[in-house]
């Protein structure tokens, strides 16, 4: 298990990082999300010791990160970066020489590689030469080919198109399955819901929430229901303790406790027949949208608790 | 690596026992520095360039050595007989051919292909008991290579002429510039390029930046080195093809302290520019922070062609690093410099070159990760990353 505690970084007088603390299950496949800014790259960074932190400690299954144990990581950069006149099997192979193989299992490895993740006709090509695509898939081989013990990929799925999207989790979700800690980050929180298990939120350098994704739903989202009855249900709006999110005639959307909405359920079995009711469950890209979208407004609108869960 | 963690015990642990040995620092900075050599190996513009240099080299000499032939002469051929042979044997300027009697060398001659026969004469009025056989006019340069000279002695021995020192000046200047500013400026292109693409960052998670500097300016300082050594050669070569090997003798040791002064004297650029442009982001805004470095390379060059007649300027220079490595072989060429003086020279240039490397190393290791605006010498050198 990857774990960080209590990190802190500033560029002069500008705090980027306060107090960041996490952990990367080994055998999952760890979200990272935040908007611009918030922190993410820098984290990864700080991660991989390309940067220092100022303050905090990063532990690998209990045990102080040191360089000797980062050579063993894979890292993909945010701003994607490969030789751009180098053969792509060239290039990969001499990430993988770098790592201590010897040429010739170098070029083996970053051969089978680059064929798993589809570039196999194009190993001669200078990374130039590549589609944007096939360049993302080059620069994930780079991250991967010297089977990394850790995986930190900085929006390793921007810019990929659909099906390039599904190779790419596959192997990443193998590396996940061998137990390599892997940690990717997102702006986009609907890609980390849907492929990630654990999730960690970063905004203006804090961490707002982290850990399983499930779990995670059900200790952020608002109590939610959802009516929908014969009659007109207006008179859900002057209903004390009810925060209506949507309304449409006898359809409501509508955040209350648990004692309100049973009350309000009452009044509209008593009004007219209801037809449905149900709790919701928002997903989490609903919970911390505004969190994750709007790195200005949450300082003064922050309604979900600040303290780090794990 | 024992202290690598070990995985966790459910887990298959063929990922970690198939793993190599993190290579060390040494192993690191050769790999990089042999993708520098190859990556640069592999350019068309590097292959002709390097061959259009060589061939301008050659070229140039086989081109004086016939030209000069055309003017001065060269060889004269003169057609001998038995009797007549020894004569010419030893006089410079003149190539014997050999013609069975009178009638053939005279033959040789209506021909046109010697300029000249020297045939044996019995008659009593000539003391010297040959005769020169012309076409149609006295042979001068015949009747001047056999003249008989008293020898000469000379009070002052003649200073290098202007001409030849002015050339060779010139020669060493311009090889200077040439190599320095070429394998430098793809030093700081190579260094910014890696900095804007980010294949830093990769490369800085997997080697220091101490190896990935030192294997930059190795494999580029090889290719530096390997193209003043190959310009040399084929100098060498081309004066041995045209037999002009009295003037190898005269810049063969200073053409050699070249190479050798080059080579140092590199070492000390190469971590300058590399340093220098790991302050900027982007390959536009190389040219600020490597104008001071562009300026200490054209130094050397542009004090050599003005100063070149004034052994004060040439004595300094032979000592500041920036201009000793043409400073001094032209100093040697011209026999001003006492024998320790090169050494001396070659070792303060060597102490700076590690103080040099030294600093940049450290600009270098703060400057190259960090992106976006410059970032200024003070804050690379005092500023703890």
């Amino acid at each position: 298990m990857l774990r960080l505690d209590g990190i802190h970084r500033s560029f002069g007088d500008r705090l980027v990082l306060d107090d960041v603390g996490f952990s990367v299950e080994r055998g999952k496949l760890t979200g990272f999300v935040g908007g611009n800014g918030a922190g993410k790259t820098t984290t990864m960074r700080i991660i991989l010791g390309v940067l220092s932190a100022d303050s905090g400690t990063i532990t690998l299954d209990g045990n102080p990160l040191g360089d000797h144990e980062r050579r063993a990581f894979g890292y993909m950069p945010e701003e994607r970066g490969l030789y751009p006149k180098m053969h792509v099997l060239d290039q990969i192979a001499y990430l993988a020489r770098l790592h201590g193989y010897d040429r010739r299992s170098a070029t083996e490895r970053a051969r089978d590689l680059l064929e798993k993740l589809g570039l196999g006709e194009r190993l001669d090509s200078p990374v130039d030469d590549l589609s944007l695509g096939n360049q993302q898939r080059a620069q994930i081989a780079a991250a991967l080919v010297h089977d990394p013990e850790v995986l930190i990929l900085d929006e390793p799925f921007s810019g990929l198109d659909p099906m390039a999207v599904d190779v790419v989790l596959g192997v990443l979700s193998e590396h996940a399955a061998k137990g390599a800690p892997v940690l990717f980050s997102s702006h986009q929180l609907d890609v980390v819901e849907r492929l990630c298990d654990d999730v960690v939120v970063i905004a203006g350098g804090k961490i707002r929430a982290s850990g399983e994704k499930e779990a995670l739903r059900q200790q952020y989202a608002a109590p939610r229901y959802e009516i929908a009855s014969g009659g007109d249900m207006g008179w859900l709006r002057t209903e004390p303790g009810v925060q209506v999110v949507e309304f449409d005639g006898g359809y409501a959307l509508f955040d209350a406790d648990e004692a309100t909405a049973q009350r309000v359920l009452r009044a509209a079995l008593d009004a007219a027949p209801v037809t449905q009711f149900a709790p919701v469950r928002p997903r989490l890209a609903e919970i911390f949208r505004d969190i994750v979208t709007d790195e200005q407004r949450h300082d003064e609108t922050t309604t979900t608790p600040k303290e780090t869960v794990r | 690596m024992s202290r690598r963690t070990p995985m966790l015990p459910t887990t298959p642990s063929s990922t970690t026992s198939t793993r190599p040995a993190i290579p060390g620092t040494a192993q690191a900075t050769l790999m990089v520095a042999e993708r520098e050599i190859f990556s640069q190996l592999r350019t068309k513009s590097f292959i002709v360039s390097t061959i259009v240099m060589l061939a301008l080299v050659l070229g140039g000499i086989i081109l004086s050595s016939v030209l000069g032939d055309r003017i001065g002469g060269g060889d004269t051929q003169v057609a001998v007989v038995p009797e007549t042979a020894a004569v010419i044997a030893d006089v410079e300027g003149l190539e014997a051919v050999e013609a069975a009697d009178a009638d053939a060398a005279r033959a040789l001659v209506e021909s046109e292909e010697v300029s000249a026969a020297l045939l044996p004469d019995t008659s009593a009025d000539n003391p010297l008991g040959v005769v020169v056989v012309g076409l149609d006019s006295a042979p001068d340069s015949v009747l001047s290579a056999l003249a008989v000279t008293p020898p000469v002695e000379l009070l002052e021995e003649a200073d290098t002429s202007e001409g030849v020192r002015y050339l060779v000046s010139l020669l060493f200047g311009a090889v200077f510039l040439f190599a320095a500013s070429s394998f430098g400026g793809q030093i700081a292109q190579n260094t910014v390029q890696e900095k804007q693409s980010r294949i830093v960052e990769i490369l800085l998670s997997t080697v220091p930046p101490r190896a990935l500097l030192a294997g930059k300016i190795l494999g580029n300082t090889v290719l530096a080195v390997g193209q003043i050594a190959a310009i040399a050669a084929v100098a060498v070569l081309g004066l041995v093809l045209t037999g002009q090997d009295e003037l190898l003798g005269l810049v063969g040791a200073p053409v050699a302290w070249f190479v050798l002064f080059f080579l140092v004297g590199f070492i000390l650029l190469a971590a300058l520019f590399a340093s220098a442009a790991s302050l900027v982001s982007r390959i536009e805004d190389t040219g600020s922070v490597l104008m001071p470095v562009i300026m200490l390379v054209m130094i050397p060059y542009f004090a050599v062609i003005f100063f070149n007649d004034n052994d004060l300027v040439l004595t300094i220079m032979s000592y500041v690093p920036f201009s000793a490595a043409v400073g001094m072989p032209v100093r040697l060429f011209l026999g001003t410099a006492e024998w320790w003086e090169p050494l001396l020279s070659l070792v303060i240039l060597a102490g700076s070159a590690l103080l040099v490397t030294a600093i940049g190393a450290r600009i270098y290791s703060r400057s190259v990760l960090r992106t976006g605006r410059r970032v200024t010498l003070s804050e690379a050198l005092s500023k703890a990353s």
